[in-house]
């Protein structure tokens, strides 16, 4: 009887290789997978929630907390969509040292990605390497923002502080050393043919599939999605910065590592050229409303009073509604602000891509085999702070 | 009189030899660890003791105290036996494996080998045969379908890997024309069996590694995907003997390829137990930095390789061996 050849498997939360807390209810047939449910929505903290109770300033800290592995992205998301609602231009240096910082979590959450997702096929030793060059990266960012993996460093009208001689030199430094490591990691990885086999022709996913449940990023761009909102809806200044977007043919989990692999390269080509043409000026919009002045507070009455208010009520937005993406380290990440005229957003919508990602994995596993779900995951990169929010 | 000597001798000898071992074992976690770390840019452990010396000790005293569970429909009787099956059949291929020469003693001449048996050939494999038991047994009796499932595939791997590892040293047993271990190593006096027999010694290394259930062979495990495999639900000092199982085998897997090829105790200047030492633990580096570089396959892609490459190359490796044999 069918009835009784199949059996299920719980496989998760607390499972070493999905990612944080993610559950996939399983059907097998001996170790074929007939049929995967993820079940998502341990990890909600109502983030979305939270900031509707927010200032639109604080909020910056809670979206640190979407996809942890790449926070300064997320931040440049949010406070991207709170300057298109307030109609503000940012100055030139500040927008170069976004880029610079989102660059560098770009690499950052790649690196999580490549060390995990190698570390759950079994090779151990990546993960030590991708560490190792992670904590440059999390030196430079603590050398411009004080913070290591939850920076806020973003701003609304500009980063928080400038950056110091010593960011530059670390940035120069590591852009100088950080190509040879990735061919490190390519000789530990492209060139393994055990790497290979596991992951060639393997959770495909075919150019119209991506499209009809709207992958993006490097999962969309292996299927051959040429989507890049770098590239389609230049924000920050990437108009100025030359790269190319990698895509891939097949759709594998093979093409999604490459393509990885390949954005590596492309950011660190990115950070040279901005870190090398780093305009000089302020950092910081030059609005009354968003930067009070923060150095006569203690002698002028004025000042401290702009102050006050600025913490405790923040600034009132104007009536209306945006939606602002900006590609995440795992694809296209949106915020949509919604506000009714308040100093809090009336809502705060995350478009998350780990959330449609997750919801790509039935189709990629069904059919193969039980330890096809790891790799499929591993080459999902999916976040699971930033799939429940 | 002389009765009670040969008793006596041969008590000690057996206790050298176990405690022996059983230190290995214990140092063998110690140097996987140490060389891991090495390998990946970490020191290992440290704390315990002059770099880390003292951990192995410190693991076990953790261990002996530690809550020992028996899950609640585990089946009891094979549960707390399928461990004790695994640690003992990997503590008894030491029995015949040659470490030395012949040592004189109180007038006697004593070979330093436990068991100089004529069939030692037929019954390691006999050994890990059964050990294999240990695991099936084991992930059986857990009621857990992670270990289930490890558990079929330990028995999968077995089957696939057993066969072919039997033909890569039957091609080794007819250019020696022994079956015991002793006389193998004595055949190898003059060349050693690697160079007789290469592709047999690359054979018994893969067939080696699918044998003691390390990567890239390492499916009853997997820790990624069946978190565990096997031992899931094992703890205290039942998941103690499997782990101790499994460095025994390392130490006993590069011991008999040591002795079937790299020419056992044989050496030049040392004393035969050092030479064979150095052999066994330069084969045990090598399977820990195999770990360290690569991934693991897949159930199917194992299987498939046991049956459609080794198989065949085992099987051509012996028809060769036994033509050149028999011609010249």
């Amino acid at each position: 009887m069918a009835a009784e050849r199949t059996w299920k498997l719980h496989m998760g939360p607390h499972h070493p290789s999905t990612h944080g807390v993610l559950r996939i209810e399983l059907e097998l047939e001996g170790e074929k997978v007939l049929k995967a449910t993820p079940i998502i929505g341990q990890l909600h903290r109502g983030i979305e929630k939270i900031a509707e109770d927010f200032t639109f300033h604080q909020a910056i800290p809670l979206t640190d907390r979407l996809d942890y592995t790449a926070a300064s992205l997320n931040n440049l998301g949010y406070v991207l969509a709170v300057e298109k609602l307030l109609g503000i231009e940012v100055p030139k240096r500040a927008q170069y040292l976004r880029v610079i910082i989102s660059e560098l979590s770009r690499i950052m959450g790649h690196h999580l990605w490549i060390g995990s997702a190698a570390l759950d096929l079994g090779a151990m030793t990546v993960v030590f390497y991708t560490f190792a060059d992670r904590e440059i990266i999390m030196e430079c960012i603590e050398e411009a923002s004080g913070g290591r993996l939850t920076p806020t460093y973003m701003r609304i009208g500009g980063v928080s502080k400038d950056v110091n001689e010593k960011f530059i030199e670390k940035v120069k430094y590591f852009v100088d050393m950080f190509p040879e490591k990735i061919d490190g990691y390519e000789t530990l990885l492209t060139d393994n043919i055990i790497w290979r086999q596991r992951n060639e022709d393997l959770a495909v996913i075919s150019y119209d599939e991506a499209i009809n449940l709207g992958l993006t990023g490097a999962v969309g761009r292996a299927s051959g999605v040429n989507y890049d909102v770098r590239k389609a809806f230049p924000y920050s200044s990437y108009e100025d910065f030359d790269f190319e977007v990698p895509v891939g043919s097949k759709g594998d989990a093979f093409d999604r590592y490459m393509c990885r692999m390949e954005e590596f390269r492309q950011s660190v080509r990115i950070i040279k050229q901005a870190i090398e043409n780093l305009p000089d000026g302020p950092v910081m919009a030059d609005i009354p409303y968003l930067n009070p002045p923060q150095e006569k507070v203690r002698t002028d009455i004025d000042a401290l009073i702009r102050r006050f208010k600025f913490v405790l009520e923040g600034f009132h937005a104007p009536k209306g509604e945006v939606y602002q993406s900006v590609e995440g380290s795992k694809g296209e990440l949106g915020f949509y602000l919604y506000s009714d005229g308040g100093s809090k957003p009336y809502r705060c919508k995350i478009k998350s891509p780990c959330y449609i990602h997750v919801s790509a994995l039935p189709a990629m596993v069904e059919g193969y085999m039980l330890s096809d779900i790891i790799t499929a995951i591993g080459g999902l990169d999916i976040v699971l702070g930033e799939i429940d929010r | 009189m002389d009765f009670l000597i040969d008793i006596a001798i041969t008590v000690v000898f057996n206790l050298i030899v176990f405690v022996g071992l059983l230190l290995i074992v214990a140092y063998s976690t110690w140097f996987e660890r140490k060389l891991l770390g090495d390998f990946q840019l970490r020191l290992g452990p440290m704390r315990v003791g002059f770099h880390g010396l003292m951990q192995p000790i410190a693991d076990a005293i953790k261990s002996f105290f530690k809550e020992d569970v028996i899950p609640k429909n585990a089946d009891t009787v094979v549960f707390i036996l399928a461990p004790m099956l695994s640690f003992v059949c990997a503590l008894g291929v030491i029995a015949v494996i040659p470490f030395g020469g012949t040592v004189h003693i109180f007038g006697r001449d004593v070979k330093l080998i436990l068991a100089d048996i004529d069939v030692s050939v037929l019954y390691i494999f006999a050994l890990a045969a059964l050990g294999s038991y240990g695991c099936v047994l084991g992930g059986y009796a857990s009621y857990n379908k992670y270990s289930l499932v490890g558990a079929l595939r330990a028995s999968a791997l077995m089957i696939s890997y057993e066969l072919p590892f039997a033909l890569t040293i039957i091609a080794v047993v007819l250019v020696s024309g022994t079956l015991s271990f002793s006389g193998i190593v004595d055949a190898q006096a003059g060349l050693w069996n690697i160079v007789k027999q290469p592709v047999a010694f690359i054979l018994a290394i893969i067939c080696g590694l699918a044998e003691i259930n390390r990567t890239p062979f390492d499916m009853p495990e997997t820790e990624s995907e069946l978190a565990c495999g096997f031992n899931v639900e094992y703890s205290s000092m039942k998941f103690s003997m499997f782990f101790m199982a499994e460095y025994c085998h390392l130490f006993t897997i590069s011991a008999i390829i040591t002795t079937l090829f790299l020419g056992g105790w044989h050496g030049p200047f040392l004393p035969g137990p050092i030479w064979f030492l150095i052999k066994s633990i330069a084969l045990m580096y090598f399977f820990i930095w195999e770990r360290s570089t690569y991934p693991r396959l897949r159930i199917d892609q194992i299987m498939r390789f046991g049956w459609k490459f080794l198989l065949p190359v085992s099987l051509a490796n012996l028809v060769v061996t036994a033509i050149v044999m028999t011609i010249f």
